[in-house]
């Protein structure tokens, strides 16, 4: 009879997922130790200051850690300017598609050959499919000749509902994952306009396999997997 | 509203727009529209959250709940709060950011000031 009234109550007790809840688990971190990071941290490592690209959203932590070093660290969340309602447009077959062309017009504007490191983290395995090649391609572009490109993706089908995770550098070779949780309220994006996206949180878009993964770095000179216990591939590669 | 404690300080309201270059020797909160230039050396600039500001910025302290499009130049310290949206780059001695701020550029903390 308990069980029943219990039942009877989760029906009308909708989701258990809360607001608070959501805040809860947006605050919680995950540690993981990261193959890939020690790899590319033997870069920063030295005495010269760097351009160091991060490409995820704004981290107070990830500023901090390479401002501290003496580096010079930019940050640009590409993944929330992809949402952007005004890049929407349609192909010649009429399917809805983002307009890549504007999208790099606004977004990675920098010189040739600007970054010795770029963090590229989760963003290919969540960004538009229509966006992901001509990121990919600016990116060698400003990646100095010998730069390095940091980036992850999942090794198996999680579903398009696995989190999408913020990575903050804690060390040399370690990482909080915090995970990116959807809002009830959408926001007011980089330009005002209301990113409704964002309200729902980001879905994942694809699996790469190893040769898809190679595929789409073709134009770098070298590749390294790493792979890790919790289902990552980090991939390393270098102009 | 976060104001600055400091009793005085000037302050330009959400109705006011300006265009042009904007300067000063006191301490100012701004929640309006400005677009040019501010320049407050030895002083400090509030951004508040209603705040729309498209200009470069010289100021002993900046502190951003609004909005900021242009460079960020500060001869003490950067404070984006978490409502604040800066498209620009940041030169200052130290930088805290609030979670839920967004930026998008260059941060360069210069150990020895300007």
């Amino acid at each position: 009879m308990a069980l029943e009234s219990q039942g009877f109550m989760k029906l009308f007790r909708g989701s258990s997922s809360t607001p608070e809840t959501n805040e809860k688990t947006a605050a919680q971190k995950l540690t993981r130790r990261s193959s890939g990071l020690a790899e590319v941290a033997r870069i920063w490592a030295g005495e010269d200051p760097l351009c160091i690209l991060d490409m995820g959203a704004t981290s107070a932590g990830n500023i901090r850690y390479f401002a501290e070093r003496g580096h010079r660290i930019y940050s640009e969340d590409l993944l929330s300017a992809s949402t952007e309602p005004d890049l929407a447009i349609k192909d010649e077959s009429g399917n809805m598609v983002l307009d890549s062309r504007r999208f790099l017009e606004e977004n990675l504007v920098y010189p040739a050959a600007h970054f010795d490191v770029v963090l590229c983290w989760n963003l290919p395995d969540y960004m538009d499919e229509s966006l992901v090649k001509p990121v990919v391609d600016r990116l060698w572009s400003v990646l100095k000749p010998g730069g390095a490109l940091l980036a992850f993706f999942h090794t198996k089908d999680a579903g398009p509902d696995s989190p999408c995770y913020r990575y903050h550098i804690t060390g040399n070779d370690s990482l909080d994952m915090q995970a990116v949780v959807p809002k009830r309220e959408v926001r007011r994006g980089p330009t005002g306009a209301v990113h409704r996206s964002i309200g729902s949180g980001f879905r994942l878009q694809r699996v790469f396999n190893n040769r898809h993964v190679e595929n789409l770095f073709r134009d770098f000179a070298s590749i390294k997997f790493f792979l890790s216990r919790d289902n990552i591939r980090e991939v390393l590669v270098v102009r | 509203m976060d104001v600055p404690k400091s009793g005085e300080f000037a302050h330009i309201g959400k109705s006011v727009v300006i265009k042009g270059e904007l300067s000063g020797s006191e301490d100012l909160y701004l929640d309006g529209q400005v677009e040019g230039s501010i320049l407050l050396k030895g002083n400090d600039l509030t951004i508040g959250p209603n705040g729309q500001v498209k200009a470069n910025v010289d100021a002993k302290g900046v502190t951003v709940q609004g909005k900021l499009e242009g460079n960020c130049l500060a001869s003490d310290r950067v404070d984006l709060r978490k409502s604040a949206i800066v498209m620009g780059d940041i030169s200052a001695k130290r930088i805290a950011i609030e979670e839920g701020a967004y930026l998008k550029g260059k941060v360069d903390i210069s150990r020895d000031g300007k």
